[in-house]
């Protein structure tokens, strides 16, 4: 049987999927200027800075744009129609993610609509996924 | 007084175009290389420079038999043709080369002796987002689409418009692979493959390439051009981002409006004074955020302007007039044959000509948006 993607962490990213196996999304938070980014890297994107310290998110976001997908990726055939989407976290970046707790189409995915973060097993790792506020199941 | 400034002499495509089950990817790039080498009337000992994508020039020297002092492999997805031109004409102006020749060949349908596209399970493409479904370019590559049409009103309508104003241009090539009419009611009836994607609305995927032939205005001078040589005015290249999801704003790209802005100011031309215009099509959408981010047009006008014509055959702004990576041919990275395109238009040859092009900009994308580059050419 295919199964999908499981991301392998690096040194870098190792904090984050931690964060996701705590139940918790966290992000690198710049020291000097007080911004949160999303991937991961050694330096602060906006101001360069290497002051770079990991904290948890709220977890809250709204959908930003997506696709859904007619065609399922390697392991996803079960799914099919599914969506992928990106998200704009509160704190700011934006991520993709998949959507869960709420059919996956046009008249259901509203952009702008507000989500929060909850988190799927796959295999060895905890996936941050979104949906609805309040729908937890 | 020498003059070192670098024109393009030679440009042809493979003989074949579409499907072409025997030829590997090496093959096609030879292939073509012999076909503009001939349109230059040169041989390839006259070469000693090489860039290529598809095949690596490595390869494509060893088959031609060239001993290069110069060699260019930059990968940047399909605009990468546009980056090797615009590095051949640097090369060739400081005197690091005299005469480049610069390959496109890529089984992009029958995958025969092809290049492997990958990335690590550790790289942050597979971390953070394979892990969420998304399928190839039609899943990933429109991902901001919904948001453009959100934001500027652009109807699914006026969006197959573009594959229909396309499909004009192709009726009236030969070569293109697809040339049967096609109504806006056909492309949202065909398949969605990732909505709001549907199948009309992505590229065709064929076999093929193209090669160009790049010297300076001295050496050309010795040359029997029939059409005389083409010249690039104004030039510009620029990263974006390595993942869709990292985009700044995914209703516009950073990349194309840099692009635009730098090639026109470099040419010093205005937009008033682009004749023919070719923009990267893998999707339909790309002709509207390309229009509109190289300044043609005003935020959200696109949709409107393309579904009422204008850059259909008699329209006032010809655009994508071989038929484009949706109705010509798009083998994977098909920025060689948007430049094939202008150059034809400029010499007068193509296959649906337009009148009077003095002016031809070419614009193309690499990968989803991870950057992009602009020529804008002329007859020299």
């Amino acid at each position: 049987m295919v199964t999908p993607i499981v991301p392998t962490p690096t040194p870098l990213t190792t904090p984050f999927w931690e964060g996701c196996a705590a139940g918790e999304l966290r992000l690198q938070h710049c020291v000097n200027c007080e911004s949160p980014f999303f991937p991961p890297q050694n330096r602060c994107p906006r101001c360069l800075s290497s002051d770079i310290a990991w904290a948890p998110v709220s977890g809250r976001a709204t959908l930003y744009s997506y696709m859904i997908q007619h065609r399922p990726a390697p392991g996803f055939e079960d799914r099919v129609p599914y969506a992928v989407a990106i998200v704009q976290l509160a704190e700011g970046p934006r991520m993709m993610t998949n959507i869960v707790g709420i059919p996956n189409t046009p008249e259901e995915l509203v952009l702008d609509m507000d989500l929060e973060v909850r988190f799927e097993s796959r295999e060895t790792i905890s996936l941050p996924v979104f949906g609805p506020i309040g729908s937890m199941s | 007084m020498t003059n070192r400034q670098a024109v393009i002499v030679g440009a042809a495509e493979t003989t074949g175009l579409g499907k072409l089950p025997t030829m590997s990817n090496l093959d096609l790039h030879v292939d073509g290389a012999f076909n503009a080498l001939a349109d230059a009337g040169l041989a390839p000992g006259d070469i000693d420079g090489i860039a290529s994508i598809g095949s690596d020039p490595i390869d494509v020297a060893r088959a031609l038999g060239i001993h290069a002092s110069y060699l260019d492999s930059t990968m940047v997805g399909g605009c990468s043709s546009l980056f090797h031109l615009r590095h051949a004409l640097a090369a060739i102006e400081s005197g690091r080369a005299t005469t480049v020749l610069i390959t496109h060949g890529e089984s992009g349908r029958s995958r025969v002796g092809g290049m492997h596209f990958g990335f690590a399970p550790d790289s942050n493409i597979a971390q953070f987002e394979f892990p969420y479904g998304p399928v190839g370019p039609p899943g990933t590559f429109p991902m901001g689409l919904l948001r453009y049409m959100k934001t500027f009103g652009l109807t699914h309508e006026q969006l197959a418009s573009v594959s229909v104003a396309q499909r004009q241009w192709a009726a009236m090539n030969p070569r293109a692979m697809m040339q049967s009419p096609l109504t806006i009611d056909d492309v949202l009836a065909s398949p969605i493959l990732a909505y709001p994607i549907h199948l009309l609305e992505c590229c065709l995927v064929g076999d093929g390439g193209g090669a160009l032939v790049v010297t300076t205005t001295d050496r050309a001078k010795d040359l029997d051009l029939p059409y005389g040589a083409v010249r690039v005015l104004g030039s510009a290249e620029a990263p974006e981002a390595p993942m869709i999801s990292m985009m700044e704003d995914l209703t516009t790209s950073r990349a194309f409006r840099e692009c635009g802005r730098r090639a026109l100011g470099e040419a010093g031309l205005s937009h008033s004074d682009i004749d023919h215009l070719m923009i990267y099509d893998a999707f339909a959408f790309l002709p509207i955020y390309g229009l509109e981010d190289l300044g043609f047009l005003g935020r959200g006008e696109a949709g409107s302007f393309i579904a009422e014509g204008r850059t259909a055959p008699g329209g006032t702004l010809p655009l994508n007039t071989n038929g484009g990576g949706l109705s010509y041919v798009h083998t994977g990275m098909y920025g060689m044959f948007a430049i094939q395109e202008s150059i034809r238009q400029l010499r007068g040859t193509a296959a649906a000509q337009v009148e009077g092009v003095e002016v031809s900009m070419a614009h193309a994308v690499g990968g989803y948006f991870w950057a992009a580059a602009t020529l804008v050419l002329a007859k020299a």
